[in-house]
């Protein structure tokens, strides 16, 4: 059963690697510097390096994704996301999974009327302009700064290829080690408190997690998205807007890899936190959009009479259409999955009990769990992360319809027990429970 | 991707040099053949066609390696065309070498003492304006800023050989001595010895959007 259930992150893992993964090399593929063949390789190696070994690490991602409480939930989250990823793939253009998750969610939300953290959505949202600009700005320095080089120490037209090459490589690798240690959280994270594996120890020197299976896994499904079919959009993202000379490929790589790391290093943030500086907010960035605005600032640096403007409008249009797809995607599978193959899609939190309850006096406590996850500061350590008490799931109580979540008579109790554990999410039975002691 | 591959790769610049070196040959070759010609000299002069068409045997492999390598290791993907075309040039500049050179050994012009003078001036600047071109070619493999100090010779080079070929012309025409079979062939030869400067600096022009292009 949970394998079924895990094919809708493997289809996502598939999307990703077909579209998000095309971004790190897709500029050097299309500018001819790398042969498909040998970028499908170095990325898909890379890829599942930084699943691996720094996936595990990426638990801000796996706390947005925790909200989705029930295994049906989590697998409709996941496929809504991958169709929308699919569909824009399939339409040649370079959208992000985690703006399809985020959507997947929200769709989830409206649909188990849990809150949903408005502060916390308009920062990642906040990213989604940020990250392009900011990708833009460094490609600028970096460009003038290779040119500097090069006035400098003229290598020579084969001697310049072939850094550019090599360069083209290491940022690649670099940038899909980033990528698959933030997004396999986006592909495999839902299924981690889910997993059937056991901690498992190769020779007592390697061990690997369970979590760290499920991303090995996640990161294979990347990898034949990566093979199968990121040529396309490669070749849109490496030509589509703006022909790229290899040396401006190599300084867009090297710009959508410098502002993946920077989102997404803890030890980046200590360290302006050490300098009294403002922390940089660890929120997971999408690469299409860096690569997007890596290519503009390039574009723009020698005059922009070479951007083809209709191609950018259509991609950053579905920016705007990727979520808002995969919220209503969601919410007819959702729908469907509940009321026609009866299963359990989501198990009623206290917070969604009591918007539901239309109980104004507990409002005021309903703290929105549902979307805790999507508040959680992204440094979040394990430590406080403990805190968060998830209830055994005892066994379905109610599959009633959305919005139909049985109440407990005894609210009092209920009120009480929530404010001693604040974000604490549970199912029926534990609801019941309480209602009943 | 090991340090042989990335040594096989730099070799193509070594390969592509040696090729200059032969176009730059064979204007001296050229030249040497023609001094030869007009001392009456045959001997050497029949060396120097041995020399120039090995040499030329030579910058047509050199050539062909250069442009399969350039293909099958795909390097330079964005300038491959260019670079090809360039060569190609280059070669055909070698080739007109040989061909004038040919062209006097089989039709032996004779060409009156007092044009000695005005033919060998001929003869230097289009071996110049060829070398200033070799030297834009190499400029642009190895540092493409310095290409424009060379390329701006081959246009003076090739604008000295226009006013000798015209000053010879009009000699050879005003030589009432010769008859006119012999000035037109005369004038023949002349414009295919000035048309080899013509050629370099049509390269050069192109060359000029090459390095455009190639600018960052």
């Amino acid at each position: 059963m949970f394998a079924i259930f895990m094919s809708s992150g493997l289809f996502l893992g598939w999307s990703l690697g077909a579209n998000d993964a095309s971004n790190v090399f897709g500029t050097a593929v299309a500018s001819k510097m790398l042969r498909f063949k040998t970028a499908a390789i170095w990325c898909s190696a890379f890829l599942i390096l930084g699943a691996v070994v720094s996936g595990a690490g990426a638990t801000h991602t796996l706390g947005k994704l925790g909200a989705v409480n029930a295994i049906a939930g989590a697998f409709i989250v996941a496929f809504s996301a991958a169709a929308s990823v699919y569909l824009m793939t399939k339409a040649r253009y370079p959208v992000s999974t985690s703006q399809a998750i985020v959507g997947a969610i929200l769709g989830w939300n409206f649909f188990s009327g849990s809150p949903t953290d408005y502060g916390a959505l308009m920062k990642i949202v906040g990213t989604w302009v940020v990250c392009p600009v900011l990708s833009a700005v460094f490609a600028v320095f970096i460009y003038k700064a290779v040119v500097l080089f090069i006035k400098m120490f003229k290598p020579g037209i084969f001697r310049q290829d072939l850094l550019t090459r090599y360069g083209l490589l290491v940022v690649g690798a670099f940038g899909s080690y980033s990528l698959g240690a933030n997004n396999i959280a986006n592909v495999m994270g839902v299924f981690v408190p889910v997993s059937p594996f056991a901690d498992i120890s190769l020779n007592g020197w390697i061990r690997l997690s369970a979590a760290q299976q499920l991303f090995f896994i996640g990161a294979i499904a990347i990898a034949v998205g990566v093979f199968t079919y990121s040529r396309r959009v490669m070749e849109t993202v490496g030509a589509g807007i703006f022909k790229l000379s290899p040396v401006a490929a190599f300084v867009v790589v090297l710009s959508h890899a410098v502002v993946l790391f920077i989102f997404a290093s803890q030890g980046l943030q200590h360290f302006m936190m050490r300098l009294g500086l403002p922390p940089i907010p660890l929120v997971p960035v999408s690469s299409s959009q860096a690569i997007v605005g890596a290519v503009i600032g390039v574009a723009l640096l020698k005059g922009g009479r070479g951007i083809r403007w209709r191609t950018l409008g259509g991609i950053t249009s579905s920016w705007v259409i990727t979520p808002i797809i995969a919220a209503f995607v969601c919410f007819i599978a959702l729908f469907l999955l509940q009321n026609v193959f009866e299963q359990e899609v989501y198990r009623p939190t206290i917070a969604s009990l009591h918007l539901k309850s239309n109980a104004p006096d507990q409002m005021e406590n309903a703290t929105p769990f549902a979307a805790v996850p999507l508040a959680l500061p992204a440094a979040q350590t394990g430590h406080e992360r403990k805190k968060t008490i998830k209830a055994p799931a005892v066994g379905r109580i109610d599959k009633g319809r959305a919005g139909q979540g049985r109440l407990p008579e005894n609210r009092p109790q209920l009120g009480k027990l929530q404010k001693t554990f604040p974000s604490v999410i549970l199912p029926h039975a534990a609801v019941a429970h309480a209602a009943e002691g | 991707m090991d340090f042989r591959i990335l040594k096989r790769k730099l070799e193509i610049g070594k390969r592509i040099d040696d090729f200059l070196d032969n176009v730059s040959e064979s204007g001296l070759l050229f030249k040497l053949g023609i001094d030869a010609y007009l001392k009456g000299n045959t001997a050497a002069f029949e060396k120097t066609i041995e020399d120039i068409r090995h040499t030329e045997k030579q910058g047509d492999a050199q050539r062909r390696s250069v442009e399969e390598q350039l293909y099958v290791q795909t390097l330079i993907p964005e300038s491959r065309g260019d670079v090809l075309e360039l060569l190609e040039n280059m070669d055909a500049l070698l080739d007109r070498f040989k061909g004038a050179l040919w062209r006097f050994e089989i039709e032996y012009p004779e060409i009156p003492s007092a044009l000695h003078g005005d033919a060998r001036e001929l003869i230097t600047c289009v071996v110049e304006s060829v070398e200033a071109m070799v030297r834009s070619a190499r400029a642009f493999f190895k540092d493409t800023d310095a290409v424009a100090d060379h390329m701006h010779k081959v246009s003076y080079w090739e604008k000295q050989s226009d006013k000798i070929s015209t000053r010879l012309q009009r000699a050879i025409f005003r030589n009432s001595a010769l008859r006119l079979s012999h000035k037109l062939q005369l004038r023949d030869f002349v414009m295919h010895v000035d048309k080899i400067a013509d050629r370099a600096e049509d390269v050069a022009d192109k060359l000029s959007i090459y390095v455009i292009k190639r600018s960052l």
